[in-house]
C-alpha cells in the first residue's frame, strides 16, 4: 500500500464507483475491474470500495416481493429444513424494513482492497494495528460466510487496549474473500482448490510486505490455512483453527459404515456417536449435492433470493440460529441478511459452492488423513467451540497435528465462531499466538 | 363435464385463501370422507402462464460452470436455450388439451385427493392396471402408452393384450392433493391404489411401475392386496442383502460374483454416486425453496437426474434437442411438459418430500412373493442380473432384456415398454 499515493487511490476509485453501475448490473460487482485497470501492474494492490446501485437493491425487494412460496412442511420442526413460516418472516423483513446501505457503509469505513493473484482478483480487508510489533494475521471465512463473519473480531485484534487486551497482542488484521465469493473474482476455470487458495493467500501477505505471520481458518478457512502451513508458507510461523481435521483413520472408516473401534474413550464415543447422529439427520447432504452438482444447485439460489436464503440457512451452523427471536444472538438478523444479500448482490451462489467440488475428492474436511495433516510441522493452535459441527477431542487432535501448540476447549460458540462469539474468538487468537509472536 | 358447473363456483371461490393449485382444479367439491369418483379436467388461468413466461424472462443467471461437460451440473448454455424455448415458444394449452381429452377424476383416498387417469379398453376381458410414475416424473411419463394399452389392435397387439389403465398422481405430485403431515411413503401410496382399483370396480388387476412407481409396486406386492394378481416392475429391487452391504461403504465387489452380477455391482456403485440430489431431498427437501420460486431453479433440478448414460439422464439430455418423434421418442416439449406440470402445480418441494419420507433401501430385494415380471432397460440405473431377479423375487413371471430405454422406459419407448407389458402379464390373465 505504500508504494500507491494518495493520487492514485483517488484516481482508482473514481474509476470503481464509475464503473460500479455498470458492472453489478451486467456481470456481477467485480468483473469489471481486471479490464477497468488493465493498465496497472500485475501485483498492484487497488483500492476497493463497495457502491450497490439502488437499482440493485430495488429489484431484490421486488423479487422478494413476488417470491412463489412452497407449501408448508408436514413436520412441526426443522428436520425438513427451513421451516416456512420462519422463513417468510426472514424474508419479509428483509424485502421492507433491512437496510443493505448499513452494511455498506461499515465495510467502506475498513480499508479494502483488490489485488489480482494467479489470475483472479483478490478482495480483502486490511486493517494495520496502531501497535507497533502488531503480528500479520490472515483470517479465512467458509461457506456459506463471507467477509461479514469477520467483521467484529477486526477491532478487538487490530486494537486490543480498546478490549480488555494488551498492546502486545496486537495484530495487523488481513480479511480476504474466497476466490468465487464476495467481492473477490470468479475463477473462470477449475483447480481453485484450498491447497490453490492457500498459494494465493501466501502471495497475498508477501506483497503485503509481511514476513512474519500467521493464519486463523474456520469452514473451509481450516484447510485452506492448513494447507499453508503444510506448503510452508515463507514468513507463516504457525496457525489457528476452529474446525479442526483430526478423526482418524478407523473412526473415519467407522463412520464410512466399518466397525467401530473398541478402544474409544468414553469422550471419543461421545463425538463419533455425535458424528453419526448428525450424518443420520441428513446434516451433510449440502454438503455432498454441492460437491457433486454446484451448477445445478445454483440455479435456484441465483434467481431466487427465498432460495439463497434458505439454501445458506441450510448449513448444520445455523441450527441453532433464532432467526433474530434472541436479541442477544449474534449473529443478528441484519447480520446474517447482510451475508445473504452480499452473496445475492454479487452473484456467487453458484461460484461459491463450486469450492465444494474442488475439493471433490480430497473428501471430508474433519478427517485427518483425507486432509494431511501429518505433513504440517508448523505450530497448530485449535479452539474446541461447543456448538460447532463437531468437538474435536484433545487425544485426536494430538495425533492429528504433531505440533499442537495451543488446544483449548471454550464453554460458548459455535460453527461461525468469530461471529457468534467474537470476544471470545479474539481472546483465544490472543492466547494461540502468544507464544509465536517471538520464534524466528 | 356439464356436471362440473354447479359446484365450479365453490371451488374458484375457496381458492384464493387456499393453495394456488386449487385455481387449476375443475372438480366437484365434496363432503370428506366420502368415497365419490369425481371427474376432474385442467384449465390453468392463462395469468400463471404469462407470470411463468415473465419469471422466466428475468432470470438471474449464474456464470458459466468452470467446466467444458456435465461434471458440475446442467451446463449454463443448456438451460439457458431450454428457458428461451420454454418463455417464447414453449405452448402449455397442448398437453393441457392432451390431458382434458383424456377421462381424469379425482376422489380422495386416506384423507388425500388422489388424482387419476382412467381409460377403459373398448375391448371385453381387458386386464386392469395401475401405471404409477416416479420422481422427476408425473403422468405425462405415462400418456403414450395409454392407446397401446387399451387399444393393442391399433398398434399390431391383440385384442386378448388389452388393458383398461388406471395411471395416478403420486401424493404430493401433479394434480393430487399435498400431504400436509408425514406418512405418505410408497407403502401407504400401496394402499391406496389398492382402495383406488376397489374403488373403480376392479376386483382382479396388476400394476406396474418404474422409479417410486418400482417402490410402489414392490410395497403392494408386499401387501398382495385381494385382486392384485401380479407386479410389473422396470426398477426392480433385486439386490441381495450382503452385496447391498458392500455397496453402501462403496466396497469392492464381494467374491464369487458373476461377470453379469459384477457389472451390476459396478453400475449401482456409480449410481450411488450420482444420487445426492436424493441425499438431499431425503434430508432436507424444505431448503429447496428456489426450485418452487424459480422456473429456471425448477426446470434444472428435474433435468439433473442420472441415468446408466449419464446426468443428466442421457435420455432426457438427447430429447432436449428433438423437436418431433414419429416414433415416440422423447421430445423436448414432452420435457417441458412435466416441468411446467411441476411449475403449475408448484409441487418440487411436495414431491420432494417422497425422498424425505422413504427410510428403506433402495435396490434391495424387499421379499416380494406374488408374481412379479421385471423388464431390464439398458439405460436403467443398473442390469438386474437374472440371478438376483430370480432369487428377489421367487414367483418371477416374465423376465427380459430389451435392447433399447433407459429409466424413463414408458415415455422413452412406449411401444416397446407397452409389447413388454403386454407378454409379462400374458400369463396371469384369465382365458376368456
Amino acid at each position: 500500500m505504500d508504494a500507491i499515493r494518495t493520487e492514485d487511490i483517488d484516481h482508482q476509485r473514481r474509476q470503481l464507483l464509475g464503473t460500479a453501475t455498470v458492472g453489478i448490473v451486467a456481470a456481477g460487482a467485480i468483473s469489471l475491474l481486471p479490464s477497468q485497470l488493465a493498465a496497472a501492474p500485475d501485483d498492484a494492490i487497488r483500492p476497493f470500495r463497495i457502491n450497490v446501485p439502488e437499482a440493485d437493491l430495488v429489484d431484490l425487494r421486488r423479487r422478494i416481493a413476488a417470491t412463489r412460496w412452497p407449501d408448508q412442511e408436514t413436520v412441526k420442526d426443522q428436520s425438513q429444513g427451513t421451516p416456512l413460516a420462519r422463513l417468510q418472516e426472514l424474508v419479509r423483513y428483509w424485502g421492507t424494513d433491512y437496510d443493505w446501505r448499513k452494511i455498506e457503509a461499515r465495510l467502506n469505513a475498513l480499508p479494502q482492497f483488490v489485488t489480482t493473484i494467479d489470475g483472479v482478483d483478490i478482495h480483502y480487508i486490511h486493517v494495520r494495528s496502531k501497535h507497533p510489533n502488531a503480528l500479520p494475521l490472515i483470517v479465512t471465512h467458509g461457506w456459506p460466510g463471507s467477509v461479514i463473519e469477520q467483521l467484529k473480531i477486526i477491532d478487538p485484534l487490530t486494537n486490543p487496549t480498546a478490549h480488555r487486551g494488551q498492546a502486545e497482542d496486537a495484530f495487523d488484521v488481513v480479511v480476504p474473500s474466497l476466490p468465487g465469493y464476495g467481492f473477490s473474482g470468479k475463477p473462470t476455470g477449475t483447480g481453485w482448490d484450498p491447497d490453490r487458495i492457500a498459494r494465493a493467500w501466501a502471495e497475498v501477505m508477501k506483497r503485503l510486505g509481511y514476513t512474519r505471520y500467521v493464519a486463523q481458518g474456520g469452514d473451509w478457512g481450516t484447510p485452506i490455512s492448513s494447507a499453508m502451513a503444510r506448503q510452508g508458507a515463507a514468513g507463516l510461523l504457525g496457525i489457528h483453527i476452529n474446525l479442526p481435521a483430526t478423526v482418524p483413520p478407523e473412526v473415519a472408516a467407522a463412520l464410512a459404515g466399518g466397525p467401530l473401534p473398541t478402544d474409544l474413550s468414553d469422550k471419543e464415543r461421545a463425538v463419533v456417536e455425535a458424528l453419526m447422529t448428525s450424518g443420520k439427520n441428513g446434516n451433510l447432504a449440502y454438503f455432498t449435492i454441492m460437491t457433486a452438482r454446484p451448477q445445478t444447485v445454483g440455479y435456484g439460489a441465483t434467481d431466487s433470493p427465498a432460495g439463497l436464503a434458505a439454501w445458506v440457512l441450510v448449513h448444520p451452523g445455523f441450527a441453532q440460529w433464532r432467526y433474530g427471536a434472541d436479541h442477544n444472538q449474534s449473529p443478528t438478523r441484519d447480520d446474517v441478511l447482510d451475508n445473504i444479500t452480499l452473496y445475492w448482490l454479487t452473484n456467487t451462489a453458484t461460484s461459491a459452492a463450486r469450492l465444494y467440488w474442488e475439493n471433490g475428492a480430497r473428501g471430508s474436511v474433519i478427517v485427518a488423513a483425507a486432509q494431511r495433516t501429518a505433513e504440517i510441522s508448523l505450530p497448530v493452535a485449535i479452539t474446541v467451540f461447543p456448538e460447532d459441527v463437531y468437538r474435536p477431542p484433545e487425544t485426536w487432535a494430538r495425533r492429528a497435528y504433531r505440533n499442537l501448540s495451543y488446544f483449548n476447549e471454550v464453554d460458548k460458540g459455535g460453527h461461525f465462531a468469530a461471529w457468534e462469539q467474537p470476544g471470545l474468538f479474539s481472546a483465544e487468537l490472543r492466547a494461540a499466538f502468544r507464544p509465536l509472536r517471538h520464534t524466528n | 363435464m356439464s356436471e362440473v358447473s354447479p359446484t365450479r363456483r365453490d371451488v374458484l371461490a375457496t381458492s384464493a385463501a387456499a393453495s394456488a393449485i386449487t385455481l387449476l382444479f375443475e372438480s366437484p367439491a365434496r363432503a370428506a370422507g366420502d368415497n365419490a369418483i369425481r371427474p376432474f379436467r385442467i384449465n390453468v388461468p392463462e395469468a400463471r402462464l404469462v407470470d411463468l413466461r415473465r419469471r422466466i424472462a428475468a432470470t438471474q443467471w449464474p456464470e458459466t460452470e468452470t467446466v467444458a461437460d456435465q461434471s458440475q451440473g446442467v451446463q449454463l448454455a443448456t438451460i439457458q436455450e431450454l428457458a428461451r424455448y420454454w418463455e417464447r415458444d414453449y405452448d402449455w394449452r397442448k398437453v393441457e388439451a392432451k390431458l382434458n381429452a383424456l377421462p381424469q377424476f379425482i376422489t380422495e383416498i386416506d384423507g388425500l385427493d388422489i388424482h387419476f387417469i382412467h381409460v377403459r379398453s373398448k375391448h371385453d376381458n381387458a386386464l386392469p392396471l395401475i401405471v404409477t410414475h416416479g420422481w422427476p416424473g408425473s403422468v405425462i411419463e405415462q400418456l403414450k402408452i395409454i392407446d397401446p394399452l387399451s387399444n393393442p389392435t391399433a398398434h399390431g397387439a391383440s385384442a386378448s393384450d388389452a388393458f383398461h389403465v388406471v395411471i395416478p398422481s403420486m401424493p404430493g405430485y401433479g394434480f393430487s392433493g399435498k400431504p400436509t403431515s408425514p406418512g405418505w411413503g410408497p407403502e401407504r401410496m400401496g394402499r391406496a391404489w389398492a382402495e383406488l382399483m376397489k374403488r373403480l370396480g376392479y376386483p382382479r388387476y396388476v400394476a406396474q411401475g418404474g422409479d417410486w412407481g418400482a417402490f410402489v409396486v414392490d410395497q403392494m406386492g408386499l401387501q398382495a392386496p385381494a385382486g392384485l394378481l401380479a407386479i410389473h416392475t422396470n426398477m426392480p429391487a433385486t439386490v441381495p442383502a450382503d452385496v447391498d452391504k458392500a455397496l453402501q461403504v462403496g466396497a469392492p465387489p464381494p467374491v464369487g460374483l458373476s461377470a453379469e452380477e459384477r457389472r451390476a455391482y459396478e453400475e449401482l456403485i456409480k449410481t450411488f454416486k450420482q444420487v445426492d440430489y436424493a441425499r438431499i431431498m431425503g434430508s432436507r427437501p424444505q431448503t429447496l425453496y428456489g426450485i418452487a420460486d424459480s422456473p429456471v431453479g425448477l426446470a434444472a433440478w428435474l433435468l439433473d437426474h442420472n441415468d446408466a448414460d449419464g446426468q443428466p439422464a442421457a435420455a432426457v439430455a438427447s430429447a432436449l434437442n428433438r423437436t418431433t418423434s414419429a416414433t415416440g421418442e422423447l421430445t423436448r416439449d414432452e420435457v417441458l411438459d412435466n416441468i411446467t406440470l411441476y411449475w403449475l402445480t408448484n409441487t418440487g418441494v411436495s414431491a420432494s418430500r417422497l425422498y424425505w419420507e422413504y427410510k428403506g433401501g433402495f435396490f434391495n430385494a424387499k421379499g416380494v412373493t406374488i408374481p412379479v415380471a421385471v423388464t431390464v432397460f439398458p439405460g436403467e440405473q443398473y442390469q438386474a442380473p437374472r440371478s438376483w431377479t430370480e432369487r428377489a423375487y421367487p414367483r418371477l413371471i416374465h423376465y427380459n432384456k430389451v435392447d433399447r430405454g433407459g429409466h424413463f422406459a414408458a415415455w422413452e419407448q412406449p411401444e416397446l415398454f407397452s409389447a413388454e407389458l403386454r407378454a409379462a402379464f400374458r400369463s396371469v390373465r384369465q382365458p376368456s
